[in-house]
């Protein structure tokens, strides 16, 4: 049986082509501003990868903030639902799992059958999702991915006062205009959003196994803050950013029969 | 006087309402806090009431989720503890 | 770093026509903001001079630089003013200061003197920050809701969007007035996705004006939600940056259902001005013994 999920995210769309339970193609286009198209296209580099075409799909549901407009999917599942699925997939010892991408940052409590049994969610500001290092990463005129690197170089804390984006910016450059070493601002840039992050999550209950997943999973600094903030290990599965397209293939394949 | 601590943003408003009228300085509130969230103050009119401290009034959302599980009772311990019920939450 | 689009005109004025000499009470007060700074000095509770300009990055010294602005064509010294009051958000930072009050009470004494005593809620949207007051006939503070930790409803969040678009930020708001059909709001209240929404829109082949428009629509309903949760009582005025925004200004009214006082004088000298008065009630009190 071969099935696809589409996670339509805020910034990136991501496709998964399953069969018989094992991933065998992937795509990942930024959404931009034609969602649609983009979707085809991921979908296109999916199929590619697995060497099939789009009649060889049996079923396609979505997820992710833009499901509704997903071309080709016959169903859709809650961002929530599709996390869950994909991580007891991989790991189903995790009970907390933490899913923070672009736009949104999400702390999900699983049972031990990889259910939902309570998330929390911290959208529409960018301080609570990955939007929030981008910014920075920005404003410190370094690339995301080396931001998260010099981050832990560093062993200084330097208070952020700011909680927003906007404001965070602005203290960014005065701390670069008083010689503050970038590795310093990036540590501490770092350390703020994963505590928000850690302290959403807290209303859900933290137990162990804690997963992280979604883009931002790739940020070593955001990684590191977040360990050090929960004080526990935290697992990572490979291609973080699709295991809420992987859920979707999942649920597609579990309601084909 | 009420007065409004906290923000309103993208995800949602987040308000502590200290009604200075009504607040007697008994500061139970402060101790029932756990992270430490309101401090004893003496404002501009020169009354001693409670407020938000400045280090946490732009984080409350974060640092009154201990208190705001998702599911479950919710017993708020510096409303619970306060007599002349002089505060509030707006989440 | 993004060209400066928020350069709006610095101003000093005194009235030639008051004696500093004949004073029996000259006070004085200085509101350092995040973006803006001012300094009032008053002569017996009348207005007497003010000095407007930006706080620049050089923040410690502002309070320095706009009192001496305000003072510069005039005989009066700052040794010879008998209190000084700071405030703002940089209220530490007013060296001269013989105490700090809040913004938020400067505010309200201000905006009873500027608007008069009808005033009951004053709208300010700052730089950094949008405060909600309310206050009874004397302008003392009776109720008040400060938002300074998100850049909507801001002058922060505003040049973002100024900036975007490449209009300078005193255009903003008659740019947004010109549509012919309002357009609707920006989805999202956060800066930076409305920025991401404004770029889509702009693809999409609306004006700029269309985008200024859905944006103030945006900021203008925001800030509406913040004052009904404080309660709205009439007289309305609006002080701050943004309240020289007629594109936000409209929308808030219209909204509300509410007109805004127009104040005769600077709106952004209203916590100066608060703290000036401030400072002569301690004088006052002071010699009372």
């Amino acid at each position: 049986m071969i099935t696809a999920g589409i996670d339509m995210g805020a910034k990136t769309i991501k496709v998964v082509i399953l069969k018989d339970g094992q991933i065998i193609g992937r795509g990942n286009v930024f959404s931009g501003f034609e969602t649609r198209e983009s979707a085809e296209e991921a979908l296109r580099l999916a199929l590619d990868e697995a060497g099939l075409t789009l009649k060889d799909i049996q079923t396609i549901y979505a997820t992710g903030a833009g499901r509704k407009e997903a071309p080709h999917a016959v169903n859709d599942i809650t961002e929530v639902g599709a996390d869950a699925r994909g991580i007891f997939n991989l790991f189903p010892k995790v009970r907390t799992l933490i899913d923070v991408g672009a736009e949104e940052g999400r702390g999900i409590k699983c049972s031990a059958e990889g259910k939902v049994i309570d998330f929390v969610v911290n959208e529409k500001c960018a301080a609570g999702a990955g939007s929030f290092t981008e910014s920075m990463a920005r404003a410190l005129e370094v690339s995301l991915e080396d931001f998260g690197k010099i981050s832990l170089t560093s062993n200084k804390e330097i208070p952020m006062n700011a909680q927003c984006a906007v404001f965070a910016e602005s203290e960014v450059v005065s701390l670069i205009h008083a010689k503050t070493p970038k590795a310093d601002i990036a540590k501490s840039v770092h350390d703020a959003i994963a505590s928000r992050i850690i302290s959403m999550v807290r209303r859900v209950g933290i137990d162990q196994e804690v997963a992280l997943i979604g883009g931002v999973a790739y940020n070593v600094g955001f990684v590191d803050a977040l360990k050090r903030g929960l004080e526990s290990d935290v697992i990572i599965p490979e291609n973080p950013e699709y295991i809420g397209a992987l859920g979707a293939a999942l649920a597609a394949a579990e309601n084909t029969n | 006087m009420q007065a409004n601590y906290g923000y309103k943003d993208g995800s949602g408003e987040f308000y502590i309402t200290i009604d200075t009228d009504k607040c007697n300085g008994c500061a139970k509130c402060i101790e029932a806090c756990p992270p430490k969230v309101l401090e004893m103050i003496v404002n501009d009119y020169d009354e001693e009431v409670v407020a938000v401290s400045d280090a946490q009034r732009q984080k409350i959302k974060y640092a009154c989720a201990p208190c705001k599980p998702m599911t479950g009772p919710r017993e708020l311990p510096c409303v619970k503890v306060c007599e002349p019920g002089a505060i509030a939450h707006s989440w | 770093m993004a060209q400066e689009f928020w350069r709006w005109k610095e101003s000093a004025w005194h009235d030639e026509s008051m004696d500093p000499s004949k004073a029996q009470i000259i006070t004085a007060g200085c509101d350092v903001g995040s973006v803006s700074s001012q300094a009032v000095i008053m002569l017996d509770g009348q207005l007497y001079a003010f000095a407007n300009m930006r706080t620049g990055s050089d923040s410690p010294n502002s309070a320095n630089n706009v009192m001496n602005w305000a003072l510069k064509d005039l005989t009066l010294k700052l040794e010879d003013i008998h209190y000084i009051i700071g405030t703002g958000y940089g209220r530490v930072n007013v060296p001269f200061a013989h105490r700090a009050i809040t913004e938020i009470s400067c505010h309200a004494r201000g905006g009873n003197f500027m608007y008069g005593p009808t005033v009951r809620t004053i709208l300010d949207m700052g730089g950094q920050d949008c405060k909600a007051i309310r206050c009874d006939d004397k302008g003392k503070v009776t109720a008040f809701l400060m938002n300074d930790k998100c850049a909507a409803g801001t002058g922060r969040g505003m040049e973002v969007m100024a900036d975007l678009l490449s209009v300078p930020i005193e255009d903003v708001g008659e740019m947004s007035l010109d549509v012919e059909e309002e357009p609707p709001p920006v989805s999202s209240t956060c800066v930076i996705f409305a920025k991401s929404e404004a770029t889509g829109l702009l693809r999409k082949g609306w004006p700029k004006k269309k985008v200024l428009a859905a944006y103030c629509a945006a900021m203008a309903h925001r800030v509406v939600t913040l004052l009904e949760r404080m309660g709205v009582e009439k007289d309305f005025a609006i002080t701050g940056g943004i309240g020289k925004n007629v594109g936000v200004v409209r929308r808030i009214e219209k909204e509300l259902g509410v007109t805004a006082l127009t104040p005769k004088i600077d709106s952004q000298i209203a916590g100066a001005l608060g703290a000036a008065l401030f400072a002569k009630a301690v004088v006052e009190k002071e010699r009372r013994g």
